[in-house]
């Protein structure tokens, strides 16, 4: 198989079977955590649980009062990373074209330059991040196999997609069908790994927010 | 067809001057990335030359590939090359017919054993014993088989011969494959491209009489000079690309200011060929600077890689079908999984013994 082949590959096959998986999986672990239910809870509610929720899942996004001064690092590197791979996910036009084949609408992207900039900083971002992971002794102590590895299927992708257009060595198709593949790679492994967070955040935070709410208070 | 008039003689002949001659050579040289002073080693050499013998093959192909050389712009010194040189067999080309022409293939095989250059434009059919396409009532892959024995090297012309091509796209109802896939024992150039560039193919043939050997080849066998660099990397809309402006369809004013064809299905990213450098029709222009984008002819599977007019990250298969069934399998695998959860924590608080006061006595 030559690199154009296999670009094909991922661009069909591959790119098909890891859809399925994803969507499986996703569809799989929302439908079992929604049948494993929750107690009802019979006491009167002081306020909407509701209301409680949405807001939570929205106040979790801005920074923890003092986090900047117990870890600086993970404070900005955290958010560098996130509000960056958003970025670079949702605005480089050749993944809005994607978007737009598979959702059928799109919208207006940035420019190319903009783009590896800030996927620059978000790779630069996750190292730092990683660093500190090993560096870090209870962090170091925390970490398990998982989260290296989630680490690294998160970041295959950035850099392969960075070299595709930037590589002085390697072609862009064979830099482009592996960045295909890193991200096929990240679509499998994303529904059973620490990765669905980026899914199931917003329902958990709903939860303790819905919690608190209903007795009054504001989280 | 064959003399023993060198080519320069030929070409003199012809009316081209010495003038006119080294500079298609220094031309030459710089297309092929070879030094200065190779310019002036390639038109001795070539002057020099007696012509070569050249066999061309034409198996399951559309003649594409003939016409693309004859016709791209005339007179042209890369044509009279090919008239120059000693084109012993060419279906489209010669006058001798039926036992005569291939007596004359026959011939210059004997004359030039070892010698001789093959060009081959089509794929070569596999299937039914390969009797979809016959020449004088034998197979292609027979043919092919028996020409190459004797061959110097041989040249791939035309996406067909190089990669299969068109009669190899899906579902491939001859079992057409390149030339490459049938003979393993000889130099072969790929000149893919449907059609090919002419100066592609003359540039191959004469850096072979000049140097005696092939230029340096890419990983699918195609003259790095000409296949190197991308399409995008040398299109001059390159930087439309970069800024994000892009044509959304081929009448709308970002198509008429010229901006980038990437989201009207340009290939061009993953395209190697010298269109953009070399362009067609005598240097005027080339298909995106035509307003078209770049179909990637030159590449493997150009046919089955999705449609033409859609955009490179579009995927090539349809995943509607396998991402719905993948939802309701995921509901229907979530579904039994939750139940099995919820029975063993019912089974579980069944089976729960209370502790009482008197077991804390």
């Amino acid at each position: 198989m030559n690199e154009i082949e296999l670009l094909h590959w991922a661009r069909g096959t591959g790119l098909k079977w890891a859809l399925v998986v994803f969507l499986l999986g996703v569809v799989l672990r929302f439908v079992e955590m929604w049948l494993l239910g929750r107690k009802p809870d019979l006491a009167v509610a002081r306020a909407s649980g509701a209301v409680g929720g949405w807001r939570t899942v929205f106040t979790r996004s801005l920074p923890t009062p003092g986090l900047i001064k117990t870890s600086a690092l993970v404070f900005i590197g955290g958010y560098v990373f996130h509000i960056g791979l958003l970025i670079v996910l949702v605005l480089f036009v050749p993944h809005i074209e994607l978007f737009r084949s598979l959702l059928g609408f799109g919208w207006p992207g940035l420019p190319s330059a903009v783009i590896a900039l800030v996927a620059i900083v978000s790779m630069a971002a996750l190292v730092a991040l990683l660093v500190h992971r090993v560096m870090h002794p209870v962090r170091r102590f925390l970490s398990g196999f998982q989260d290296y590895f989630v680490w690294l299927v998160t970041f295959l992708p950035f850099l392969t997609g960075y070299l595709a257009s930037h590589s002085p060595v390697v072609s862009y198709t064979s830099t482009l069908a592996a960045h295909i593949l890193s991200v096929e790679l990240l679509l499998v492994v994303f529904p059973f790994t620490k990765l669905i967070h980026a899914l199931t955040f917003a329902v958990s935070r709903w939860y303790n927010g819905a919690i608190a709410g209903r007795k009054g208070v504001a989280v | 067809m064959a003399d023993d008039r060198t080519l320069g003689e030929a070409l003199a002949q012809r009316g081209i001057s010495r003038r006119s001659f080294l500079k298609f050579c220094a031309t030459m040289t710089s297309l092929l990335a070879l030094p200065p002073g190779m310019a002036e080693v390639m038109a001795e050499t070539l002057a020099r030359t007696r012509r070569q013998s050249v066999i061309w093959l034409s198996f399951q192909e559309c003649t594409g590939c003939t016409e693309s050389l004859t016709r791209s712009h005339s007179p042209t010194l890369e044509g009279l090359m090919f008239e120059a040189i000693s084109l012993d067999y060419h279906h489209t080309l010669q006058a001798a017919a039926g036992t005569a022409a291939e007596a004359a293939r026959e011939q210059a095989m004997k004359d030039n054993y070892g010698k001789y250059i093959v060009i081959v434009d089509g794929s070569i059919p596999l299937n039914a014993g390969g009797a979809y396409s016959t020449i004088a009532g034998r197979t292609n892959l027979d043919m092919l088989k028996e020409t190459a024995a004797g061959a110097a090297a041989i040249v791939s012309v035309g996406t067909c011969a190089a990669f299969g091509g068109l009669p190899h796209a899906n579902p491939n109802p001859t079992g057409a494959v390149a030339v490459s896939d049938i003979i393993k024992d000889k130099p072969i150039v790929n000149v893919s491209g449907c059609p090919p560039i002419p100066v592609v193919i003359t540039g191959v043939v004469a850096y072979f009489l000049t140097l005696g050997t092939l230029p340096e080849l890419d990983s699918l066998g195609r003259p790095k000079v000409f296949f190197g660099d991308s399409i995008h990397d040398r299109c001059y809309r390159r930087p439309f690309y970069d800024q994000g402006k892009f044509a959304k369809t081929f009448d709308d004013e970002g198509a008429r200011n010229g901006w980038c064809l990437y989201e009207l299905g340009c290939k061009g990213p993953v395209t190697h060929n010298a269109c953009a450098t070399t362009k067609w029709n005598g240097g005027v222009s080339f298909p995106i600077e035509s307003g078209h984008p770049c179909l990637g002819c030159s590449e493997p599977n150009f046919w089955d890689a999705g449609s033409f007019y859609q955009s490179l990250p579009t995927p090539t298969t349809s995943v509607k079908g396998a991402a719905v069934a993948a939802v309701v399998a995921g509901a229907a695998v979530g579904a039994a999984v939750g139940a099995a959860s919820r029975r063993r924590k019912s089974k579980a608080a069944k089976a729960r013994t209370p502790v009482t006061v008197d077991d804390l006595k």
